[in-house]
């Protein structure tokens, strides 16, 4: 069963990702990235990574993909004719098959490694979530703190970034 | 039971997407959507080598990842706010210049 829906989210995650870039309404291009991320969240649950899959849909179907279609529908944007770069176009003849070739690497590779202790079994002994939990809040504490300082960062940026200059700014300014 | 490879294999696809969408579009909001588009093949990558070494360490790097990628959004948007209330352009071809 496995499989079949491996097959499933593949095919659907690459032919969301391949409209994303090739549909000419950008509303439309939100659409199918929400597919794609919906897709990807079953990819996810299909390799034990549970929590990893909600998060997936709360956080960027919920609220990046919602934060994108906000600021489309604000900027109220024309379809233009011409969408793609022409000059570059070219590339992606050359983009594919290295693609091919990569392709081609990965699929024969044989992947071997160091395995870990947390196997399926015993991570679904105690649960995904607390599983990731124990070990983000123990090994991985500093760089949750970073990443916690690092989204302080990016929401003042954008506040300032976006706020509408007061006048005085505007006169004051060296424009 | 589905081989690691074909997992790499469909984050290398979306990877080279997002890559190619990056390069070719001229919209800047859909070019943001395609470093997305490469952010999730980068994920999936990670998630496919922690369920392959038995190792919860990619879920939690993906997470990180996914952080990463919401504030990314927020500041690559108000800069497309910015830009465009300015009246200067919303291709990313016709943005040459730093400051004015």
């Amino acid at each position: 069963m496995t499989p079949i829906f491996f097959a499933y989210f593949a095919l659907v995650s690459v032919a969301a990702g391949v409209l994303t870039v090739a549909l000419r309404n950008p509303v439309h291009c939100g659409i199918a990235l929400l597919a794609l991320l919906g897709h990807m969240a079953g990819l996810f649950v299909l390799l034990h990574a549970e929590f990893l899959a909600v998060v997936q849909i709360i956080i960027y179907a919920g609220a990046i993909l919602i934060l994108y279609l906000f600021v489309l529908m604000l900027l109220n944007l024309k379809t233009e004719e011409r969408y793609f770069h022409r000059r570059y176009a070219w590339y992606i003849m050359g983009v594919g098959a290295l693609t091919v070739e990569l392709l081609l690497v990965l699929l024969a590779s044989r992947y071997g490694g160091m395995k870990g202790p947390a196997t399926t079994k015993a991570v679904e002994a105690v649960g995904n979530s607390t599983a990731i939990g124990i070990l983000m809040f123990s090994d991985y504490l500093l760089p949750f703190e970073i990443v916690g300082v690092f989204l302080l960062g990016a929401i003042v940026g954008a506040i300032v970034l976006a706020k509408t200059p007061t006048p005085s700014e505007v006169r004051g300014g060296d424009r | 039971m589905v081989p690691i490879g074909a997992y790499v294999a469909v984050s290398a696809i979306l990877f080279v997407t997002g890559l190619v969408g990056v390069l070719v579009r001229r919209n800047f909001i859909i070019v943001l959507m395609c470093v997305e588009i490469m952010l999730n093949g980068a994920n999936l990558n990670l998630v496919a080598f922690a369920h392959h070494l038995d190792s919860l360490a990619g879920q939690i790097m993906s997470l990180f990842v996914i952080a990463i990628a919401a504030g990314e959004a927020a500041v690559g948007l108000a800069i497309i706010i910015v830009v465009f209330r300015g009246k200067i352009a919303t291709n990313v071809d016709q943005i040459n210049l730093l400051k004015w």
